[in-house]
């Protein structure tokens, strides 16, 4: 392949509360994460498995970085262990409360003092933030374009053609690298961690950085670094009217939420 | 911080037809702007859409700032985030609303990184109120609250950006009603920049938006179903009751994650945001993931054989049983006797 042997790749990845497990909320409405198991967010999944499957296509060399809590170590050595080459975290106490726009800025200055990369891949959304908006917000600091939403794309000669999905349909953009992209989860099917990579991945070093490592400003990230705040959080009331609807049969129990119906004015008919 | 003011809201089109989802936030933009006391604003960029924006006007909006341009024919992020910026940094609005479908998820981080504000996505609710800050004591007047689902949908949070502006965030599509005609004169600015900075890094390539939109938000009268309905055979009965009622099926995300039914049809806070005359909830536990998609429903009938279900809480109509009996029993008797609205 022309322009785009030994590529670098950078895929991000957040470590998150494990979805699959009910999330505990407590009285004043924080999470509960003692309780809960922490794993690579899901579509952060697909965004390595995408990468892995160039690497093995033209040679290129992983980075994961992830930004979080000394325990995230965790989530960046199960991405060493699938395939990566190299794993950065960058943790802080300094980094408490940041939201996109503070993430995505420690992001920015990570990347920068990588040096050269021609691909960035990151998952859509986070399950536990959800906002989808990290990986436009990087690009942007970066200065780079981006594909979000994208569940197909190709690398050709210096050029990234990718199918984002857009309400009703879909869109193709051929992008020049180096671009951002966002992978949904049905991009394909992540690759299981194997015992031989395990092996492999115990050699490999997760690398930690601080802000004053990536050169990051104290006053731009953390909750004083974040233009949103959280005002307050509250448990969600939909109480309703609650009216049960009585009745000796199944036969009268229908007749009777029937005739609320149309007097409510929902459906029209003969009651 | 000074000298912000006024609501804008960014309006997408297909082909010049302004989006649903765009009018239901002009809606509440003009419930905002009014209660701020400024104008509220549309800004619509594309080719040939000049004539589109009366509509806005009718919907609500005092101003629409419109960009027409061959360079506009597709959307571009970095094209139309420059644009946006431009244009922000001229008028300086205080709030800046988009939908959050993936134009607006796409163009408002890339905006709101550019002018180094905050943005909250996938509001269900926002409003005007004060916000102390607990630190120095101080009191800022007439912010936007912006209200997301928290921690996976278990509780709201209400998020607030006092120091920067413009305070920016993207709104699901289906929480808001669509906004009543009100005809307001309104103003129409074309707004020509010196040059359109268009991204020539990216080339589209293609445009395939022929798929018809689920018909899911649309439908005056929905049926849920969730685990309890028991298998793709169980489904056919709910199907049944809304051909008869002229409505659609909608399920939980354990329904699509066992593959009984598309994954479009999930309602809730990982799908679709519903909000029919009538919701009927079958074997459904009634899981705050789940209600956050219906709460916009009218009237919620609940259909479950545990009277402890809390789904019960959040309807107007309890009906304890199995829902096997319930529910053939509806579909004939609606046959018979009902029409739908
Ligand atoms: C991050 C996150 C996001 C999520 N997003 C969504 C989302 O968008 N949408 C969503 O729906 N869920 C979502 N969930 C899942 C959600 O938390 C619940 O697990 C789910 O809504 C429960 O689905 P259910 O009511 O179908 O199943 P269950 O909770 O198992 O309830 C089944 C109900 O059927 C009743 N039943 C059984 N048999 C009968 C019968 N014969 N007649 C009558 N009633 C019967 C039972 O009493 C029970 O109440 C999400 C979860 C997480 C963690
Ligand atoms: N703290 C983080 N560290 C590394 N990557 C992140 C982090 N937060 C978000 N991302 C990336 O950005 C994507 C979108 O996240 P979010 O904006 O939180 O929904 C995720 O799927 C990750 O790829």
């Amino acid at each position: 392949m022309k322009g785009v042997i030994n590529m670098h790749i950078i895929v991000l990845i957040k470590q998150v509360p494990d979805s699959r497990e009910y999330v505990r909320i407590r009285e004043d409405g924080t999470l509960d994460r003692e309780r809960v198991r922490a794993v690579i967010n899901d579509c952060d999944k697909n965004a390595l498995e995408a990468a892995l499957q160039l690497k093995e296509k033209f040679g290129s060399k992983i980075t994961v970085v992830s930004m979080g809590p000394p325990k995230a170590e965790d989530a960046l050595k199960e991405a060493l262990a699938m395939g990566a080459d190299e794993a950065i975290l960058i943790s802080d106490r300094r980094l408490r409360g940041s939201d996109t726009l503070a993430t995505s800025y420690v992001l920015y200055k990570a990347i920068e003092r990588l040096g050269h990369y021609d691909l960035i891949i990151c998952g859509i959304e986070s399950s536990d933030g959800g906002t989808a908006q990290v990986g436009p917000e990087l690009a942007e600091f970066l200065g780079i374009p981006q594909a979000t939403f994208v569940d197909e794309f190709k690398v050709i000669g210096g050029y990234v053609e990718a199918k984002r999905l857009v309400e009703g349909g879909y869109e193709k953009l051929r992008i020049k690298m180096p671009v951002l992209l966002t992978i949904m989860k049905n991009a394909n099917n992540p690759r299981v961690t194997t015992f031989s990579g395990i092996l492999k991945a115990v050699k490999k070093q997760v690398v930690t950085w601080t802000i004053d490592d990536v050169g990051a400003e104290e006053k731009k990230v953390g909750l004083a670094g974040s233009p949103t705040k959280i005002m307050k959080v509250e448990k969600l009331s939909f109480q309703r009217k609650r009216l049960m609807i009585e009745g000796e049969t199944a036969d009268e129990v229908v007749d009777n939420l029937l005739k609320r119906l149309v007097e409510d004015g929902v459906i029209r008919g003969g009651y | 911080m000074t000298g912000y003011s006024g609501v804008w809201v960014y309006a997408e089109h297909r082909n010049g037809v302004i989006s649903k989802n765009t009018l239901e936030i002009l809606g509440k933009g003009r419930e905002l702007a009014d209660k701020l006391c400024v104008e509220l604003s549309a800004v619509l960029f594309g080719c040939n859409v000049s004539s589109s924006a009366n509509v806005l006007t009718i919907y609500g909006a005092d101003k629409v700032y419109v960009t027409d341009d061959e360079k506009l024919r597709n959307y571009k992020t970095r094209t139309y985030a420059r644009l946006m910026t431009e244009l922000i940094l001229k008028h300086k609005p205080e709030i800046v609303l988009f939908t959050a479908s993936t134009t607006g998820r796409d163009l408002a981080p890339r905006v709101a990184a550019r002018l180094r504000t905050g943005l909250t996505a996938n509001c269900i609710d926002l409003d005007i109120g004060d916000f102390e800050d607990k630190e120095t004591g101080r009191r800022y007047e007439k912010i936007l609250y912006q209200i997301v689902p928290a921690f996976g949908g278990n509780v709201v949070a209400t998020i607030v950006t006092p120091f920067n502006r413009p305070q920016m965030a993207t709104v699901r599509p289906g929480v808001f009603p669509p906004p009543e005609k009100i005809f307001r004169k309104g103003e129409i600015v074309l707004f020509k920049p010196e040059a359109i900075d268009v991204d020539e890094e990216v080339e589209v390539l293609e445009v395939n938006r022929s798929q018809e939109e689920s018909s899911l938000e649309n439908a005056k009268i929905v049926v849920g179903g969730g685990l309890g309905v028991g298998g793709p055979e169980g489904f056919k009965l709910l199907k049944e009751l809304a051909d008869s009622l002229g409505g659609c099926v909608g399920v939980t995300r354990p329904v699509t994650d066992a593959g009984w039914m598309p994954y479009d049809s999930m309602i809730g806070e990982s799908g679709r945001t519903i909000r029919p005359d009538l919701y009927i909830a079958c074997g459904i536990s009634g899981a705050l993931h789940h209600m956050i998609g219906v709460r916009g429903s009218r009237k919620i009938v609940a259909i479950n054989n545990d009277p402890k279900a809390p789904i019960f809480e959040a309807a107007d109509y309890i009906v304890i049983g199995d829902l096997f009996q319930i529910v053939p029993k509806l579909t004939e008797k609606v046959k018979k006797y009902v029409g739908a609205l």
